[in-house]
C-alpha cells in the first residue's frame, strides 16, 4: 500500500528492502521507506517495532545485511556516521549529544569551522554565522554560552543549527519531543515547519500520536521490523494507526492459568515521585498476575523500584496487608516478602562469573551458612531444587552464568529472588532478549508461581505478553495511570490508546 | 512598531555582550585564582625573608621551571584529550642521556643536529605511546604507566651504568642553558615562545579546538566526524617532541647526565597542569594556565628553600596544591552549571 508523494519525483533518501539483523533477532525485514524535499513523514511503531535500527541505518551508525540506500535515486554505501552528514543526513537525538565544555558557536561548527586563507579559524566569521542561523531560525540563544547548563530544548536547537551549517537535506529527528515541555514542543514544531518550507526533508519518529497527525503529511508505520503501511495522514486516523502498530497474532504464547484469586496482598495509594509518577493506586491480590503496560518513560519501571525501595516516593502509600508501611531500603522489600526481578538481568540480576549455583543462592547467604560459612552442599541442594523446578538447561550448577543462554539466565535470575521465599513478584520485561521457546516457558513458570499463591507484577512493553499472561491490566502514561482493564475487557487497541495517552483526550 | 525592534535589538545586544562577558569572566577565574594566590605566596614570604624579592630570585624561580614547563605543554594537550601522559619523565631522561652521550663520542655534532636529534628521538617514543592508546584502546594511564617503565629500562641498558658530565661535552652545548638574549635566560624564552605558540595553535587550529571536542564528549566527536585516533596520536607524538626537546635542554642544563635523570618529573608536570585549571577529565583548560600553574609550583618550592624549610615539606604541599585545584575545579564547574541553568531561566 504505497501513495506516492506529492512534491517531488525522486525521492532525497531511500530505503530499498532493508534487512537487518542483530545475532537471532530480526529487527528489520525488506523495509522501504522514502523521504522527499519538503515533507515531515512519520516513522511510527511499538516499542521494538525497529524504528531506532532504521534510524541508525540512515545514520551510519549500522550498515543494513541486505537491501539498498538510495539518495537521489543514487544507491550509495554510509560506512560511518562522518559519511552520512557529509551526504546531508542529520541527526537530532533524543538526549542531543554536544561538547558540554565550549559555546554554542563550537558546537555548531565543530569540524568544520570557517578558515581564513591562512587556514586559521574565523572566530568572528563563526559567531556570525551562528547568530543568523539562529536569528533565522527565530530563536534567542546566545552563542557564546557554554552548552553545559543549557535545557534539553536550547540543545536540540544546537543540533539543527548544526545541521543546517552543513547544509542538511535530511533530518532524522528521533523522538525529539521526548523531555521538552508543552511550550518548547510548539516551539521545536514551529521551527519543523520552516525547515519544511526550506526543502528538508524530515524522518520524524514518535510515538506520541497526537504530535504525529499535528505534523506529518505521510506516516509510515513499523511493527515486528517490517513495514505495514505507508499513507498520507490525512486518510488515516489515530485509532486505525494505533490498529495497524499492534495487530499481531496471539496464538504462539502461553496463557495464564486460572489460579485463585485471594486477598489484596500490596495495595499502593496515590504514590508520586515528582517529575517521574503521580498520583498512582492500585491493588494486588493472592494468586493475581496485574500486567503493567506502557510506553517506555511511562514511568513503570520507577514505580517498580519504590516499591523495592530502590527510590523513595514523596507522597502516598503503600500498605502490605492492609498494614501501610515504609520501604526505605531493599532490604526492608525483602523483609515484606517483595522481590524485584529488574529488566537489565546482566547489571542488576546476576554476576555472570560466579556459578549458576552461587547466583541462585546469592540472597539468602545467611540461610544456608553456619558460622558465617557458607555450607556449599547446602548451597548445591537449594540450587539444584529451584533450577529443576524451573527446568534451567545448559550444564551443571557449578558452570558460571555467563555460558548460559539469555532464557536460562533470566530463569536463574527467576531462581535467585524466588529462593527468598517472596509473597510478591515484580517482573521487570521477563523476556525481553530471549528467543520464543524459552518465552513460553518463562511465561508457564510465571503462570504456575501466580497458581501458587504468589501476587506477581508484571511489567511489559510487549502487548501480546501483558495480555495473555494478566488477569487484569494497568496502563500508565506519562507518569500517570490512564487505564485500568479486567482480562475480559483488555485488547491490544483499548490497552495502546490508553498507554499512548488516546483514551483520555476522547474521555475529556 | 520600529521602536519596538530596537529595544528588542537592544536588549539582545546587551544579554549578548554580558554572557560574552560573563562567561570570558569565568574562564578566566582559574588563572586569576592562581595570580591571586601566586600574589599571596609573594606577599608572605617577602615579610618572612628579603631575599625573596628580587629580580635575580625571580629568574631563578622561572629558570627551575623553564624545562618542566616545556613539558607541561605537550601534558595538557593530552589532557585535554582527556588522557595522560605519564612516561614524559622517562622521555626527558632518555633524551637527555643519548644526546649527551652522542656529544661525548662525537663532539663536533653541531648542537642543531642535537636538537633535531632529541626532537626525534621525543616524537618516536611519543608516537609509540599514541599508537598504544589511540589503534590499540589501551587506556593511557595504563599504557604510559608501561612506557614509563620500559622507556627508563631502556634509558638504563643504554647508560650502562655511565654518566656523561660536563667535561665531556663541548661547551657550545651546554650554551644552550646558559645564554642570555637580551639579558633573560635562553631556557626561559624557549619556553615561553613554545607556550605562546602552542597556545596560538589550540585557538586558531581546527585541530586545537577538537582536542577540546574529544576530550568534552567522545561520542559527540564521533558523530560529528572528528578522527580520534589522528587526534590522539597527534597529542602525544607532540608531547613525546617537546619532552624530547626538554631532554636536550636538560642536558645541557645539569651537564652531568645518567640514566637516571628526571625521574619522577612526570609528576611534578601533572601537578603543575592541573594545579593551572587544566580539567583532569579532558575538555577545559589552556596552556596559559598549565604554565600559571607551573610557576605557583615553583615559587612555592623556592619559597620553602629560602625559608630553610624542610624539602620534605615540599612533596606535602606540592600534594594539597594538587587537591585544593582539583576540588575548587569540581566546585567552580558546579557553580557555573547552576549560575547558567538558572541565568537560562529567568
Amino acid at each position: 500500500m504505497e501513495i506516492a508523494a506529492p512534491q517531488a519525483a525522486v525521492p532525497v533518501i531511500e530505503l530499498v528492502g532493508v534487512s537487518k539483523s542483530f545475532g537471532a533477532i530480526q529487527a528489520l525485514k525488506e523495509v522501504d521507506l522514502s523521504l522527499y524535499a519538503g515533507e515531515v513523514h512519520a516513522l511510527v511503531g511499538e516499542n521494538g517495532a525497529g524504528k531506532s535500527t532504521l534510524v541508525k541505518i540512515l545514520a551510519g551508525v549500522h550498515r543494513p545485511d541486505r537491501g539498498l540506500l538510495k539518495i537521489n535515486g543514487e544507491a550509495v554505501e554510509l560506512r560511518s556516521p562522518a559519511q552520512a552528514q557529509a551526504a546531508g543526513i542529520a541527526v537530532i537525538h533524543q538526549e542531543p549529544t554536544l561538547f558540554p565544555d565550549l559555546d554554542v558557536a563550537e558546537n555548531v561548527f565543530m569540524g568544520h569551522q570557517p578558515r581564513d586563507r591562512l587556514g586559521r579559524i574565523d572566530w568572528r566569521r563563526m559567531y556570525r554565522e551562528v547568530d543568523q542561523l539562529l536569528q533565522s531560525l527565530g530563536v534567542e540563544l546566545n552563542v557564546y554560552l557554554p552548552v553545559r547548563g543549557l535545557s534539553v530544548a536550547d540543545r536540540q536547537l544546537v543540533e539543527i543549527a548544526r545541521a543546517l551549517s552543513q547544509d542538511a537535506r535530511v533530518l532524522i529527528m528521533d523522538e525529539p519531543t521526548a523531555s521538552l515541555s508543552p511550550r518548547e514542543v510548539d516551539d521545536l514544531f514551529g521551527i519543523v515547519e520552516q525547515l519544511r518550507a526550506r526543502q528538508v526533508a524530515i524522518l520524524f519518529v514518535s510515538h506520541r500520536l497526537e504530535e504525529v497527525f499535528r505534523l506529518a503529511s505521510r506516516v509510515t508505520v513499523l511493527r515486528d521490523g517490517q513495514r505495514v503501511i505507508t499513507a498520507p495522514a490525512q486518510v488515516l486516523t489515530p485509532e486505525e494507526t494505533i490498529r495497524h502498530m499492534v495487530g499481531r497474532e496471539l496464538a504462539a504464547l502461553f496463557p495464564k492459568e486460572e489460579a485463585a484469586i485471594g486477598d489484596v496482598v500490596l495495595e499502593v495509594r496515590h504514590l508520586t515521585r515528582a517529575g517521574v509518577f503521580r498520583d498512582v493506586s492500585f491493588q494486588l491480590r493472592r494468586g493475581e498476575i496485574l500486567g503493567l503496560a506502557g510506553l517506555v518513560g511511562a514511568g513503570r519501571t520507577e514505580v517498580a523500584r519504590v516499591l523495592f525501595g530502590i527510590d523513595q516516593a514523596e507522597s502516598g502509600e503503600i500498605l502490605i496487608d492492609g498494614r501501610v508501611v515504609a520501604i526505605r531500603s531493599p532490604r526492608d522489600a525483602m523483609r515484606y516478602g517483595i522481590a524485584y526481578v529488574p529488566e537489565d538481568r546482566h547489571q542488576q540480576g546476576l554476576i555472570l562469573d560466579f556459578s549458576i549455583a552461587k547466583n541462585i543462592t546469592l540472597s539468602i547467604l545467611q540461610r544456608i551458612a553456619r558460622f558465617s560459612l557458607v555450607r556449599s552442599r547446602q548451597e548445591l541442594k537449594i540450587a539444584a531444587d529451584y533450577a529443576e523446578r524451573l527446568r534451567v538447561r545448559g550444564g551443571r550448577l557449578t558452570q558460571p552464568v555467563r555460558a548460559l543462554s539469555g532464557g536460562n539466565q533470566q530463569k536463574v535470575v527467576l531462581g535467585k529472588w524466588l529462593a527468598t521465599e517472596p509473597r510478591i513478584l515484580i517482573l521487570d520485561e521477563p523476556t525481553r532478549g530471549i528467543d520464543i521457546g524459552a518465552k513460553a516457558e518463562v511465561h508457564r513458570i510465571i503462570s504456575e508461581l501466580a497458581a501458587r499463591g504468589l501476587a506477581i507484577l508484571l511489567i511489559s512493553s510487549e502487548l501480546p505478553e501483558i495480555l495473555a499472561m494478566s488477569d487484569r491490566v494497568l496502563v500508565m502514561h506519562e507518569g500517570r495511570v490512564s487505564g485500568l482493564f479486567s482480562r475480559a475487557e483488555a485488547d491490544q487497541e483499548k490497552v495502546m490508546l490508553a498507554a499512548t495517552g488516546q483514551n483520555s483526550r476522547e474521555s475529556r | 512598531m520600529s521602536t519596538t525592534t530596537t529595544r528588542v535589538e537592544e536588549t539582545r545586544w546587551r544579554t549578548r555582550l554580558g554572557g560574552k562577558r560573563f562567561v570570558a569572566l569565568v574562564s578566566r577565574v582559574r588563572e586569576l585564582g592562581l595570580i591571586v594566590v601566586l600574589l599571596l605566596i609573594i606577599a608572605l614570604v617577602s615579610l618572612q625573608t628579603p631575599r625573596f624579592l628580587t629580580p635575580g630570585n625571580f629568574e631563578q624561580i622561572l629558570l627551575s621551571i623553564a624545562i618542566l614547563a616545556i613539558v607541561a605543554v605537550g601534558e595538557t594537550m593530552v589532557i585535554l584529550t582527556r588522557n595522560v601522559d605519564l612516561s614524559v619523565g622517562s622521555m626527558v631522561g632518555m633524551t637527555a642521556f643519548v644526546c649527551a652521550d652522542v656529544l661525548k663520542n662525537h663532539p663536533q655534532t653541531p648542537v642543531m643536529l642535537i636538537i633535531v636529534l632529541g626532537c626525534a628521538l621525543g616524537a618516536m617514543l611519543g608516537a609509540v605511546n599514541g599508537l598504544i592508546v589511540a589503534l590499540g584502546r589501551v587506556p593511557a594511564i595504563v599504557a604510559t604507566l608501561g612506557t614509563l617503565y620500559l622507556y627508563r629500562g631502556l634509558d638504563s641498558y643504554i647508560a650502562g651504568g655511565t654518566q656523561v658530565s660536563a667535561y665531556d661535552v663541548p661547551d657550545s652545548f651546554l650554551a644552550l642553558a646558559t645564554t642570555h638574549v637580551l639579558g633573560i635566560p635562553a631556557l626561559i624564552l624557549f619556553a615561553a615562545a613554545i607556550a605562546l605558540i602552542f597556545a596560538y595553535l589550540l585557538r586558531t587550529t581546527r585541530a586545537g579546538r577538537e582536542l577540546y571536542a574529544l576530550g568534552s564528549n567522545p561520542d559527540a566527536a564521533r558523530l560529528a566526524g572528528l578522527h580520534r585516533e589522528r587526534l590522539i596520536l597527534l597529542t602525544f607524538l607532540l608531547s613525546g617532541l617537546l619532552s624530547g626537546f626538554a631532554g636536550v635542554l636538560w642536558g645541557a642544563r645539569f651537564a652531568t647526565v645518567d640514566s637516571g635523570a628526571a625521574t619522577g618529573l612526570e609528576l611534578q608536570v601533572v601537578a603543575a597542569v592541573v594545579v593551572g585549571g587544566v580539567n583532569i577529565f579532558g575538555g577545559s583548560g589552556t596552556i596559559l594556565g598549565a604554565m600559571l600553574g607551573a610557576i605557583v609550583l615553583g615559587t612555592i618550592d623556592n619559597a620553602l628553600t629560602l625559608l630553610k624549610l624542610s624539602q620534605f615539606w615540599l612533596q606535602a604541599i606540592d600534594g594539597a596544591a594538587i587537591l585544593a585545584a582539583v576540588t575548587l575545579d569540581a566546585l567552580i564547574t558546579r557553580w557555573l552549571q547552576r549560575r547558567l541553568v538558572s541565568g537560562r531561566q529567568r
